[in-house]
């Protein structure tokens, strides 16, 4: 098997992390079970955010798992491509908007 | 329809075999690891064996003969099908039912139980006998012919409870899973059961949707998918539907050959198994339902129907031997599959089990 740092059946093995420190471990779980209940938000749009965000971070288990759970909760391919694009424009936005601080470097630096 | 799609068995493929599927759902993992057996899940939850409840539905198939091709159809039904239950059988259901009074409902399916020549007898009798009909009817036989086009006003006459499988109020999924046209006609087919006063609030003739995962995925809760649902249809086509059952697909017959195809098998299968939840395994249809097969045979549930698993022997397998008291004392016959229904919130022809 081709050695990658990222094995997909890794995936399933998250909740071992608790081996190492299971007090912490625990509250983060507990803290995730939270998070992504029913709340103000419905479990759709959590996933949805959930996806935007697991592309911002650039983290492939992430991206596998809230793919499955948007297509599980109802998300349709439109949804999930436009949060995809929101995590887009934030991580672009993000960039550009630091071409400001590189412009006032440059009015300051330049005559 | 548009669906290239044949039937497994028309296409002579191995998974047409029920002992070749079985054979796969028994078989260990690529890694070589062997899935727990479902009757020790259900042993340590207390509830093996698994016994009736009590009958109250005969489901009945009426044969395989289908206008669609819908690729995860678990019957591998199809217009190359040509098994159709017969009137003689028909009858044998009848009567069985005169004998047993617990039994107020029965639901009739198929493949397209409307294709069946003795379909509209077979309900005006049903009728007589006082029973709550559901009909399984896949939306697009009501266009698929002129002479379905009265189906509505039909179901209308005799009080039937229309179930219908939709998949996605959108297109694209619908027509991935059930074949090219399919979702325009079912939605002008809903129109149709609309116009007639199905599925409007407050109207006793009762129109529910079935929504099936479009995938190796699981169903979402089903509560939030029908407010999706209603928004949706109602807002695009206004359609008004009464209640939405989210069922988990089953790994079998095509849908079990799309998951080995696809690559999915293994991961579905662990999905299942992990998600299995012994409240959902205690709701289970197979305790108060006894299917029985176009050709008069009796099964625990539909997925056996096609799995072959006939009712454990010491039962009467056939309509014409029905005996609602001996079948209500059997043993449920379990197999692999079985995590389908138990996942989650569960999975049955009526939706979730946890409620």
């Amino acid at each position: 098997m081709e050695k990658t740092y990222y094995n997909p059946a890794d995936l399933s093995k998250f909740g071992n992390i608790s081996e190492l420190q299971p007090e912490m471990g625990r509250k983060f779980f507990d803290y995730y079970g939270e998070v992504f209940k029913e709340g103000a938000l419905t479990a759709r749009e959590k996933a949805l955010i959930a996806l935007a965000v697991s592309h911002a971070v650039q983290c492939p288990y992430c991206i596998d798992a809230y793919s499955t759970d948007c297509l599980e909760k109802g998300a349709d391919e439109n949804q999930m491509m436009e949060a995809v694009h929101v995590a887009a424009a934030i991580k672009g936005g993000a960039a550009l908007v630091h071409g400001v601080q590189m412009m006032n470097k440059i009015k300051e630096l330049t005559m | 329809m548009g669906s290239s799609v044949k039937s497994l068995k028309g296409r002579q493929h191995e998974l047409s075999d029920a002992f070749f599927q079985l054979n796969v759902l028994q078989a260990p993992t690529q890694h070589g690891d062997q899935f727990p057996a479902f009757a020790g899940r259900l042993q340590e939850h207390g509830l093996y064996p698994l016994k009736p409840t009590g009958t109250t539905i005969l489901q009945v198939n009426m044969g395989k003969m289908c206008n669609q091709t819908c690729k995860h159809c678990h019957v591998d039904a199809g217009p190359d099908r040509k098994e159709i239950m017969t009137r003689e059988i028909m009858h044998q259901c009848l009567e069985a039912l005169q004998q047993s009074p617990n039994i107020t409902t029965v639901d009739l399916t198929g493949g397209a139980p409307e294709m069946n020549p003795d379909f509209r007898w077979f309900v005006e009798e049903l009728s007589k006998l006082g029973r709550q009909v559901i009909v399984r009817c896949n939306l697009t036989i009501i266009l698929a012919n002129k002479k379905y086009h009265d189906l509505p006003a039909f179901f209308k006459q005799h009080g039937v409870h229309v179930v219908s499988s939709l998949p996605y109020f959108q297109a694209s999924r619908t027509d991935a899973q059930r074949g090219d046209g399919v979702f325009e006609k079912s939605i002008k087919a809903l129109q149709m059961l609309n116009e007639v006063g199905y599925g409007l609030e407050g109207s006793d003739l009762v129109l529910d949707l079935v929504y099936n995962p479009s995938g190796a995925f699981l169903p979402s809760a089903q509560a939030s998918l029908e407010a999706e649902f209603k928004r949706r249809l109602r807002s695009g086509y206004s359609i008004e539907f009464h209640n939405l059952f989210c069922i988990t697909n089953l790994p079998v017959s095509r849908f079990l050959d799309y998951l080995v195809q696809s690559g999915n098998y293994d991961t579905y299968m662990e999905k299942l198994v992990n998600a299995f939840n012994p409240v959902a395994a205690a709701g289970v249809m197979c305790r108060n339902t006894i299917s029985v097969g176009w050709d008069g045979y009796l099964y625990d549930c539909d997925f056996n129907q096609m799995l072959e698993l006939q009712v454990e022997q010491s039962s009467p397998r056939h309509i014409r031997d029905f005996n609602a008291a001996v079948l209500d004392r059997r043993s449920i016959v379990l197999n692999q599959h079985c995590y389908g229904c138990t996942a989650g919130a569960g999975s049955s022809c009526g939706g979730e089990t946890v409620k």
